[in-house]
C-alpha cells in the first residue's frame, strides 16, 4: 500500500529527521516527506492495520518534534 | 499569518518593550534577575520545553537544545560575573587614548539571542509558507466547478460530481473542467496554463477539448468524455502533488552533512570550553578564566544550528519544479533537475518528435496546371477513401468537396484511383497506375508518398506528401549543440532514406534506422553502456509506443503529453505540447535551479565556517553569531525563490 497523508512540520532538517526515524518504523517499507507541499507518503505492508500504523507514526514523529501534526481525513 | 506566527510575534513585541522598558529602571539584584528571567521564560518557553522533550526522547543535538544550552549558559556566566564583580568584556577596540569594550556580563543577551533567534523562525516560517502559497498558486489549475443545465437554468455543481456522458457548459473566462467533446459553440482557448504557449488555440465543433484550457470568447457546450478524477487537469495535478518526494543528491548530502555538522560543531565548542583554560593553568600558570572561554563556546553552540543550511534546498528545488511547469514542463522530482543538468547525449525518436508525425503535402511539382487545381483533382478522386493519404490530400485541399461532380469511381487497389471529376477522365496514384495507362510521368527527388495526377490522359504533375519537421525542430538542434550537448543521435522505424534526409536537414550527426521497437531499446542501452558515469542520458519520444526506452534511459522525456496517460506515467520529463524547444528549455531552467543550490550551499557554509572561526577567537560574540545565523537564513530563502521565475 502506498499512501498520501497531509502533515505540519516546521522546519526542514527536522523532516528529515522524522523520516529517518518514519523509516525505521516496522512494516514501513518507505516513507518520504515532501516538506515544501507537507506531504508525508508512505508504503507499507499490506497486511498492516493503517490506524495503528499511523499512531506509531505520529509517536515516532513528536520524539523528533513535538509540534509535529498528521491530519487524517 | 497562523496562529502559532501570530503568537510568536506578539511575544516578540512583548520581549522588545519589556527589555527597552527595563535597561531604564535600577532595581536591586535579585528583583533585576526575576524580572529579566520572566522576559526570558516568555521569549523561549516552547524552545526550553521542546529542549526537555528532545533530551527525553533522546534527540540531543537538536536546534532547540543548543538554543537553551547557549542562553542559560549565558544567563549562568552573567551571574557568576555579577557576584564576583568580573566585566567581562570584548575588546573591539583600543589605542592610546581611547578603547571600545563591549560587555556581555548581563542578562540581556540570553534575551536578545533568543529573541533573534524566534524572529529569524518566525521570518523563515513565513517565508516559506508565502512561498509556498504562491507556487501553489502559480500552478492552480484546478477548475473550482461546472456548469450544467437543469430545467433550462444553468447550475454550478462540483466537477467531481459530473458523470461521464453530460454537457456542461464552459462561459468565456472560465476553465474546462473535464476533458471532453465540442457539441456546440466555436472560439478560442487559452492553453498557456498546461503547455506554457501563449497563442490561443481556435476550436470547433466535433474538436476534443482537454480541461484546464481556459474558454477566452464564447460560450462552449461540452459532452464530457471522462470523470473528472481521469481529467488532464487532475493528472497534472497528481504529478505535481508527487514531484520533488524524489530527492536530488545534492539535497541527500544536505541532509546527511547536517546529520554530522552538529555533533562535530558541539565536540569543538566543549574542547573550546575546557582545553584553553587549563593549558592555562597547567602551563602557562595563569588564572583559568573559564568564564571566558565557556562563553566563546557557548557562541559557537548557536552556529551549529543546521537550519539556514538546510531550509533553503528544498525551496529552491521546488521553486525550480514550479518555474518550469508553468512553462509547460512538468519535471517529476528534484533528482531530475540535477540529472538533467549532467545530460551529455540525447536520443530523439523521429516521427512525432521531431517531425509532426502527420502525412501532409509538402510540394506539387512539374504541373501544368496551378497548385489548387491539381489537388481538387486529387482530392476529388480520392473522396471516398479514409486512407491516410486522402485524408491529407483532403485536408490540404480544405474546401467542401460536391459528391455529384465525382463520377464513375474505379479504384485499383495498391495503384490508385480512375475517376470523372467534372466531366474530366482524372488519374491519381502512384508510378504502377500511370505505367498501366501508358502515361509518360516524371519521377519525383524527395522523399515522400509521391501521387501523380494525369488527367485525359496526359501527364499533369505530382503531389509529394511526406512527414514533416516541426518548425522548432532545427532551432532546438541548435540551441542543444550551444548547450554542449555532446551526441545528438536519431532513432526511427523508418527507411535509411527518410531517416538520412531529416537528419541532415536538422543537423544531427548520428542516427539509425529501419529500427524495431526492441531495436531501439538495445541500442539506448549501448549507448547507455558507453557512456561516461557521470554524464546522463536523455531520450525524446511521444510516449506512447517508446515507454520501454523512456523507462530504460536516465532521463526519459515524453513530448505532447496532453491527452496520453501513458505517456505522463512512464516519463521523467513531461512536456505538455509537442515544442521541441522545450528541452533546451528544460536544460535551462535546471541549470539556473541547481546554480541557485550550489550558490546557498556555499554561501550558509562559508558563513558558518566563518563566524566559528572568529567565534572561537573570541572575535564574534552571541550577538552577531545569531546575527549571522538569521541574516544567511533568509538571504539563501530570498536566493531561492529565485528559481521560480524563468524567461
Amino acid at each position: 500500500m502506498k499512501k498520501n497523508y497531509n502533515i505540519e512540520v516546521d522546519c526542514p532538517s527536522c523532516a528529515n529527521k522524522i523520516e529517518e526515524k518514519i523509516k525505521q518504523i516496522n512494516n514501513i517499507k518507505d516513507a518520504q516527506i515532501n516538506f515544501m507541499l507537507q506531504k508525508l507518503i508512505i508504503e507499507y505492508e499490506d497486511s498492516v492495520d493503517e490506524k495503528e500504523l499511523l499512531k506509531e507514526i505520529i509517536k515516532q514523529s513528536k520524539k523528533v518534534e513535538p509540534d509535529f501534526v498528521l491530519n487524517i481525513e | 499569518m497562523k496562529k502559532k506566527q501570530k503568537k510568536t510575534l506578539i511575544r516578540i513585541i512583548f520581549t522588545f518593550i519589556f527589555l527597552f522598558i527595563l535597561h531604564f529602571i535600577y532595581l536591586n539584584p535579585i528583583l533585576e534577575f526575576l524580572l529579566y528571567m520572566i522576559i526570558y521564560l516568555i521569549i523561549s518557553y516552547d524552545i526550553l520545553i521542546k529542549a526537555i522533550k528532545g533530551i527525553i526522547n533522546g534527540q540531543i543535538f537538536d536546534e532547540n537544545f543548543l538554543m537553551a544550552l547557549a542562553t542559560l549558559g549565558a544567563v549562568g556566566i552573567a551571574i557568576f560575573n555579577k557576584r564576583n564583580g568580573i566585566e567581562n568584556g570584548f575588546l573591539l577596540y583600543s589605542n592610546h587614548t581611547f578603547s571600545i569594550t563591549y560587555y556581555s556580563s548581563d542578562y540581556t543577551e540570553a534575551i536578545a539571542v533568543m529573541l533573534f533567534f524566534q524572529i529569524g523562525e518566525l521570518f523563515q516560517s513565513l517565508a516559506i509558507s508565502k512561498s509556498r502559497k504562491n507556487i501553489k498558486a502559480l500552478m492552480d489549475i484546478r477548475p473550482d466547478y461546472a456548469n450544467i443545465e437543469k430545467n433550462q437554468k444553468i447550475e454550478k455543481v462540483s466537477p467531481d460530481s459530473v458523470h461521464i456522458g453530460t454537457t456542461i457548459i464552459v462561459k468565456p473566462g472560465e476553465k474546462i473542467p473535464i476533458d471532453g467533446i465540442i457539441i456546440d459553440g466555436k472560439g478560442s482557448l487559452n492553453t498557456s496554463n498546461l503547455t506554457g504557449e501563449s497563442l490561443p488555440k481556435e476550436v470547433n465543433i466535433g474538436d476534443k477539448v482537454i480541461s484546464g484550457c481556459i474558454n477566452l470568447n464564447s460560450v462552449l457546450k461540452i459532452k464530457t468524455e471522462k470523470e473528472f478524477g481521469e481529467s488532464t487537469v487532475s493528472k497534472i495535478l497528481d504529478l505535481v502533488d508527487n514531484a520533488s518526494t524524489r530527492k536530488a543528491k545534492s539535497e541527500n548530502f544536505i541532509s546527511k552533512f547536517a546529520r554530522i555538522y552538529t555533533p562535530i560543531v558541539c565536540l569543538f565548542a566543549l574542547i573550546l570550553a575546557f582545553v584553553p583554560p587549563l593549558f592555562n593553568i597547567i602551563v602557562l600558570h595563569m588564572d583559568a578564566n573559564f568564564s571566558n572561554s565557556i562563553y566563546r563556546a557557548l557562541t559557537i553552540l548557536i552556529i551549529s544550528c543546521p537550519c539556514a543550511l538546510v531550509v533553503s534546498i528544498p525551496l529552491s528545488f521546488f521553486s525550480g519544479i514550479g518555474g518550469a511547469s508553468k512553462q509547460g514542463i512538468l519535471i517529476k522530482g528534484s533528482n531530475y533537475i540535477e540529472s538533467i543538468t549532467k545530460i551529455k547525449n540525447i536520443v530523439f525518436d523521429k516521427t512525432g518528435t521531431l517531425t509532426k508525425g502527420v502525412f501532409e503535402v509538402n510540394g506539387i511539382h512539374h504541373n501544368k496546371l496551378e497548385n489548387e487545381k491539381i489537388l481538387e483533382y486529387a482530392a476529388y478522386a480520392e473522396s471516398n477513401s479514409t486512407h491516410p493519404i486522402s485524408i491529407s490530400l483532403q485536408k490540404a485541399y480544405g474546401k467542401e468537396i460536391n459528391i455529384k461532380e465525382v463520377k464513375n469511381i474505379n479504384e485499383i487497389s495498391g495503384e490508385g484511383i480512375v475517376a470523372n471529376i467534372k466531366n474530366e477522365e482524372v488519374i491519381v496514384g502512384n508510378e504502377k497506375i500511370m505505367k498501366r495507362f501508358n502515361i509518360q510521368y516524371i519521377e519525383c527527388h524527395h522523399i515522400g508518398t509521391i501521387v501523380h495526377v494525369a488527367i485525359n490522359n496526359e501527364y499533369a504533375g505530382h503531389i509529394l506528401i511526406s512527414d514533416i519537421l516541426k518548425p522548432t525542430s532545427k532551432e532546438a538542434i541548435q540551441q542543444l549543440k550551444n548547450l554542449n550537448i555532446k551526441k545528438i543521435i536519431m532513432l526511427t522505424g523508418d527507411k535509411e532514406n527518410v531517416a538520412k534526409n531529416v537528419s541532415s536537414s536538422l543537423g544531427i550527426e548520428e542516427y539509425y534506422s529501419n529500427l524495431l521497437p526492441q531495436d531501439k531499446v538495445s541500442k539506448v542501452d549501448e549507448l547507455l553502456k558507453n557512456k561516461n558515469r557521470n554524464e546522463t542520458l536523455a531520450f525524446v519520444g511521444d510516449g506512447i509506443n517508446d515507454a520501454p526506452v523512456i523507462t530504460l534511459s536516465d532521463i526519459g522525456i515524453s513530448m505532447g503529453a496532453i491527452g496520453s496517460d501513458a505517456a505522463i506515467e512512464s516519463a521523467d520529463v513531461v512536456i505538455m505540447d509537442d515544442d521541441p524547444l522545450k528541452i533546451p528549455k528544460a536544460i535551462n531552467i535546471s541549470k539556473k535551479c541547481m546554480n541557485i543550490v550550489y550558490e546557498n550551499i556555499f554561501f550558509a557554509l562559508s558563513i558558518k565556517i566563518i563566524s566559528i572561526i572568529l567565534g572561537a577567537f573570541g572575535i564574534v560574540n552571541m550577538w552577531i553569531a545569531i546575527f549571522a545565523d538569521v541574516g544567511v537564513t533568509i538571504i539563501a530563502i530570498l536566493n531561492a525563490i529565485r528559481a521560480l521565475y524563468n524567461k
